[in-house]
């Protein structure tokens, strides 16, 4: 039983780790405006990414990428969470976001939507969470209803990332609000310029990236545009998800190592009343703890993603590594800054936008209660 | 024209070198290790020569314990072709190198063999120079720019007072300087096509050559901490202080 990487899952986090540390990490506090990267650095970080051969390669072979798998792609996310020089939302390094989902589209679809994506030129956005449906979707309340060749869609969708910048919206909707997240989600591509699709509201968020509010009233969509089945949007949701969640993971893994290094470093520095921090035992044991919690996280991390290469469930996995890692690199995000003090709290270091952005995982794509709720209920399936 | 390229694993150049507390050595157990800086840039220079046509076969070789493999496969992800891994735990020094390196160049008849100047862990700075005696070959030292034409190995020195360039006949023994290029990052599908190539591992027994060790490392030694300097009032002071204290003038 091994429990380190394969040697080319080491040179590929050795090499990354090199272009981040020389690379990203001098320039992370002025790559960005807010939360979006400045052209001219966007523009670096993509040339970057193809010449370190990390374009697209998370997307299969088939469609024009390097087919590498998740453990991969674990490896290459938690180096580049190292550092803040690409937002912590909406910015990948290794090319354009390409939902899973897409990949189950017609081939006439797949031309319209996976193929521009995947070449840069259309963006998309994800739409399931609802005002009164965020982790338990079974309740929402957008529906989409069969009129001949087309549904009609009604409803409001919240907190949608980039769907400002958006040329469709993968959307969730309930097809058959009795069954709910069993049979009755159904998902649509639905373009943004289609008549009745309104964004509404936009909302400033702790973490600076500002999700809308997307209002749709009777939103004719031929029914060609329906991805699988009637009902099987959940299905094909958690699927996307899944792998999701353990780049969530990954990302927390970054943050928290990134932390324990500045803290650390700091710490040998910073002399109060005769002594460095270093020596004192309270900040020790904030050092200790962070790596014994990084080394558990990564462990699990690294798991739950060979698993999934190797084609084993690995659900309870995936939530058991969301919940414990996010809630860890807050954490330790938390301590870094606790052993800073004042200047933790300024934007002259990083601290801050991690804390930031630490906090925030607890909650975006399925809170931390959530995950403990389904692993509990997955546990108590099992035993007794 | 075939270029044989030296690698050695040494401790990863930002880690802080800790001395083993009976002084028998540095301590490297769980410690980051990587391929010697100086080598990388061999690696580069002849991965570039490769792919201008001029070197046709870029063989990779590092002699030591197992784990000298995983220093063999990041070269190979840099772009060489194939490896070769004279496994020994035995300490190495530098003329038992030479004499390992001479052999795997008498097996592989390369044009030039390519070495970093010198290892950060040891400093020695002589495996290169050693290995040209031994073999009979020319050699050009602290290689700032390489340049070939036909048989003529063309390399510029950066030497103490200033830049020399030689002209060396083929085959020759080439050591690198740090300002000759900028090792690349291994890229991705490079990373994954090395896992196909070649290690083809060899002992010193197999190639003939006595190892043993000729010197015996008494102790090893943190360096001094550096005292606090002092503020002088005036430059007669100094003076005094150069020529009685210092003795230096």
């Amino acid at each position: 039983m091994s429990f380190e990487l394969p040697e080319e899952m080491q040179l590929l986090k050795e090499t990354v780790r090199r272009y981040v540390d020389s690379e990203m990490i001098p320039i992370e506090l002025k790559t960005c405006d807010g939360v979006t990267l400045k052209p001219e650095f966007r523009k670096k970080f993509d040339a970057d990414s193809k010449k370190l051969g990390l374009w697209l390669m998370d997307v299969p072979e088939e469609f024009g990428g390097q087919g590498m798998g998740v453990l991969a792609t674990v490896v290459v996310t938690e180096q580049i969470a190292r550092t803040t020089a690409l937002p912590s939302r909406g910015g990948t390094f290794t090319g354009p976001s390409v939902r899973a989902i897409l990949y189950e589209l017609s081939d006439d679809m797949k031309e319209r939507y996976l193929y521009p994506v995947i070449r840069g030129e259309k963006h998309g956005c994800f739409g399931q969470t609802e005002p009164d449906a965020g982790s338990d979707p079974g309740s929402m309340r957008t529906t989409a209803v069969r009129e001949g060749d087309e549904y009609v869609i009604n409803g409001v969708k919240r907190f949608i990332t980039g769907a400002g910048e958006a040329d469709f919206i993968q959307l969730m909707v309930a097809t058959d609000r009795e069954k709910g997240s069993h049979g009755g989600i159904t998902c649509f591509i639905v373009d943004m310029d289609t008549p009745g699709v309104a964004l509404t509201t936009q909302y400033e968020t702790m973490m600076g990236d500002k999700p809308w509010e997307i209002v749709f009233e009777d939103v004719r969509v031929p029914a060609g545009h329906r991805v699988g089945a009637e009902g099987e949007g959940f299905t094909l949701g958690q699927r996307w998800l899944g792998a999701g969640r353990l780049r969530h993971g990954a990302r927390a893994l970054g943050v928290a190592e990134r932390c324990i290094e500045m803290m650390t470093s700091y710490a040998k520095q910073r002399v109060t009343f005769g002594q460095t921090l270093s020596d004192r035992q309270a900040i020790q044991w904030m050092i200790a703890d962070s790596f014994v919690e990084l080394h558990a996280a990564r462990l699990m991390v690294y798991h739950a993603a060979a698993k999934a290469d190797s084609g084993e469930e690995f659900r309870q996995e995936g939530y058991m590594s969301k919940y414990y890692a996010d809630e860890m690199a807050f954490r330790v995000a938390d301590r870094c800054m606790q052993v800073h003090g004042g200047i933790a709290l300024t934007t002259d270091l990083p601290i801050e936008r991690f804390w930031r952005q630490a906090r925030s995982y607890r909650i975006t794509e399925g809170a931390s209660e959530v995950m403990k709720m389904v692993i509990a209920r997955n546990i108590l399936r099992t035993y007794g | 024209m075939k270029i044989l390229v030296a690698v050695k694993r040494v401790i990863d150049a930002n880690i802080k070198v800790r001395v083993r507390h009976d002084g028998s050595g540095v301590e490297t157990a769980n410690v980051k290790m990587a391929m010697n800086p100086f080598c990388e840039i061999a690696v580069e220079e002849a991965v570039r020569m490769a792919e201008e046509g001029i070197a046709d076969e870029v063989v990779l070789v590092s002699a030591g314990p197992g784990p000298a493999k995983e220093t063999l496969r990041t070269g190979l992800a840099m772009g060489a072709d194939r490896a070769i891994h004279i496994v020994t735990e035995e300490t190495l020094e530098p003329l038992a190198v030479a004499k390992l390196l001479a052999a795997v160049a008498a097996r592989e008849d390369p044009g030039m063999i390519l070495l970093g100047k010198q290892a950060i862990d040891d400093d020695c700075n002589q495996t290169g120079q050693m290995l040209a005696a031994l073999l009979g070959w020319s050699q050009g030292t602290f290689a700032s720019k390489i340049t070939i034409d036909g048989d003529t190995i063309t390399v510029t020195r950066e030497v103490d007072d200033g830049l020399e360039t030689v002209a060396l006949t083929r085959p020759a023994v080439v050591t690198t300087d740090l300002r000759l290029n900028e090792p690349r990052y291994a890229t991705l599908p490079n990373i994954m096509k090395a896992k196909k190539k070649s290690i083809d591992p060899l002992t010193p027994d197999e190639l003939g050559v006595d190892i043993t060790p000729r010197l015996e490392v008494l102790r090893v030694t943190d360096p001094p901490a550096r005292e606090a300097g002092i503020k002088l009032d005036t430059a007669a002071e100094l003076v005094d202080k150069l020529v009685n204290e210092a003795g230096v003038l």
